[in-house]
């Protein structure tokens, strides 16, 4: 469902991916983990779209998202995606009704009342009824992270993209966003990428895992297979030691 | 090596300024496309138009009356040297349609709105909010610039016109009922002396300043740093950059329209 073949990208002198390749099944769900700064996000904002690769290719669905020169074209490939942005990145000026209802109004022909009676179903769906007239800033970020997903899942995506899933949340609220993940993914079946520092709370929503060092995959495995994993980088960073290969920037 | 380094600094200055220079002009391109293309979204435009235009009439009404009052006392004040008080009408009249409304418009406009339109975008672009249209598969030109940049050029001649008519009507109550002018003076001197080509004139360089205004404003947003600081940068570099181009622009479009108009 995702591929993404040989992706090299970099800033200045500075080599972030060099050489990465992913695989995700459809309807699986693969968490890439590593310390911060190795190029987690721009992997995510390469398979978007909104940055392109230096090199390689990268196939939402079968479709080339690298080869699409305009913005039309690449918007036709983003059609398939959902994506949960690390603090929600809801629109200020609309209400979470609005927020939810956005997609639908832009992508979508639907008519009022079937986007109305679609965005009560997901705001119903996960709790989130009694706040679709507030603005996201009076609401606290474990909701705005589920107002995020309820825009990411109103038009049914076939790829769902998070970034960050728990960033600035408490451990209750969150653990309730990889309930939610796993809920979403069971009740909607969309295939999932996850980038994640937080080990080992993001493997309860993860099929594989893959870890990034030094812009390269380094290990990639089932949860189970990373947690056995005799690779010392993996290791340090699995157990949040400072000892070890990964140098503390 | 401080030779080489120098050299090298300044050449990064030259490279970077031209790619900023181009990358600017690729954007207000795609902007105006923008502006023409369906799908057309009038309430986000009726929207920028209340931010930009309509909340910033009473500060720019009231400067405007103010700079027509000071105009009247300076003008008579001149004027009175030379015998010739009676063309404080015209004075204060053609000062401001031709010059002074347009400019002190544009410059009231890009600090009360486009400071606020680059800190909106900034902002917008740091919280990932204009990453977050893309992935929706919504061009962020066309739902946040276009619209803005529309806007300014709609607001600015529109500001400019009420600039001028309260002005105008500040001129005159500073000339007739503080220093003595008759009304009939005032009002036939100043409508033989302002011709169609003067507002004309006034019109054309307030419609540039908007698009000066719109295209600064939103380009710098848009390009924003990180952090609260590139949100800073931003803004200030919008308003400084904003109120010298129309500076600069503004001489070299009296030059021109009063050659053209002449002729």
């Amino acid at each position: 469902m995702i591929s993404v073949r040989n992706v090299h990208k970099r800033f200045g002198p500075q080599v972030v991916l060099d050489g990465v390749s992913i695989e995700i099944e459809p309807g699986k769900t693969t968490t890439v983990v590593g310390p911060s700064g190795v190029g987690k996000s721009v992997l995510l904002k390469l398979i978007m779209g909104i940055m392109t690769p230096d090199a390689g290719e990268i196939y939402i669905g079968g479709d080339n998202i690298t080869k699409a020169k305009s913005e039309a074209a690449k918007n036709e490939v983003r059609k398939q995606l959902g994506v949960l942005f690390q603090s929600a990145a809801l629109f200020d000026s609309l209400t979470i009704y609005d927020n939810i209802a956005f997609p639908l109004l832009e992508r979508s022909r639907l008519s009022a009342s079937k986007t109305h009676s679609k965005v009560l179903a997901i705001a119903e769906s996960l709790s989130l009824g009694p706040y679709l007239s507030n603005y996201p800033e009076q609401v606290s970020i474990g909701i705005r992270k589920r107002v995020g997903m309820a825009r990411a899942l109103i038009t049914e995506p076939k790829v769902l993209l998070v970034d960050e899933p728990n960033t600035g949340l408490d451990p209750l609220d969150g653990q309730e966003v990889y309930d939610l993940i796993n809920a979403c993914k069971n009740q909607w079946g969309f295939t999932g990428l996850v980038i994640s520092h937080e080990l080992p709370e993001v493997f309860q929503v993860s099929e594989r895992v893959a870890m990034i060092l030094g812009g390269k995959i380094i290990a990639e495995g089932t949860p189970a297979e990373m947690i056995a994993s005799t690779d010392p980088a993996v290791q340090q960073f699995l157990n949040g030691r400072t000892d070890g290969p990964i140098k503390i920037q | 090596m401080n030779l080489v380094s120098t050299t090298e600094r300044f050449g990064n200055f030259i490279i970077n300024t031209t790619e900023q220079w181009g990358r600017s002009w690729i954007f207000l391109y795609r902007t105006l496309v923008a502006l023409i293309k369906p799908p057309y979204r009038p309430f986000l435009y009726l929207q920028q138009l209340m931010m930009i235009g309509v909340n910033s009439t009473l500060v720019i009404a009231l400067i405007g009356l103010f700079t027509g009052a000071v105009l009247a006392v300076q003008g008579e004040y001149t004027l009175a040297k030379f015998g010739a008080t009676a063309y404080t009408g015209p004075a204060v009249a053609l000062s401001l349609i031709r010059e002074l409304g347009p400019v002190l418009t544009a410059l009231m406009l890009i600090g009360r709105a486009g400071s606020a339109v680059t800190a909106e975008l900034g902002i917008m672009r740091i919280t990932e909010q204009v990453d977050a249209l893309r992935s929706m598969a919504v061009d962020p030109i066309k739902y946040l610039m276009a619209p803005r940049l529309a806007a300014g050029l709609i607001a600015m001649p529109f500001l400019c016109a009420i600039f001028n008519v309260v002005g105008i009507f500040g001129g005159y109550c500073v000339a007739v009922g503080l220093l003595g002018l008759s009304s009939g003076t005032f009002m036939s001197e100043m409508t033989s002396a302002v011709g169609l080509v003067d507002v004309k004139s006034g019109f054309i360089k307030s419609a540039v300043f908007g698009l000066i205004f719109g295209w600064v404003s939103c380009y710098k947003g848009y390009t924003c740093g990180f952090g609260a600081q590139g949100v800073n940068k931003a803004t200030t570099q919008s308003v400084v950059t904003a109120s010298v181009a129309v500076l600069i622009v503004d001489y070299f479009l009296t030059s021109v329209l009063t050659r053209v108009f002449m002729d």
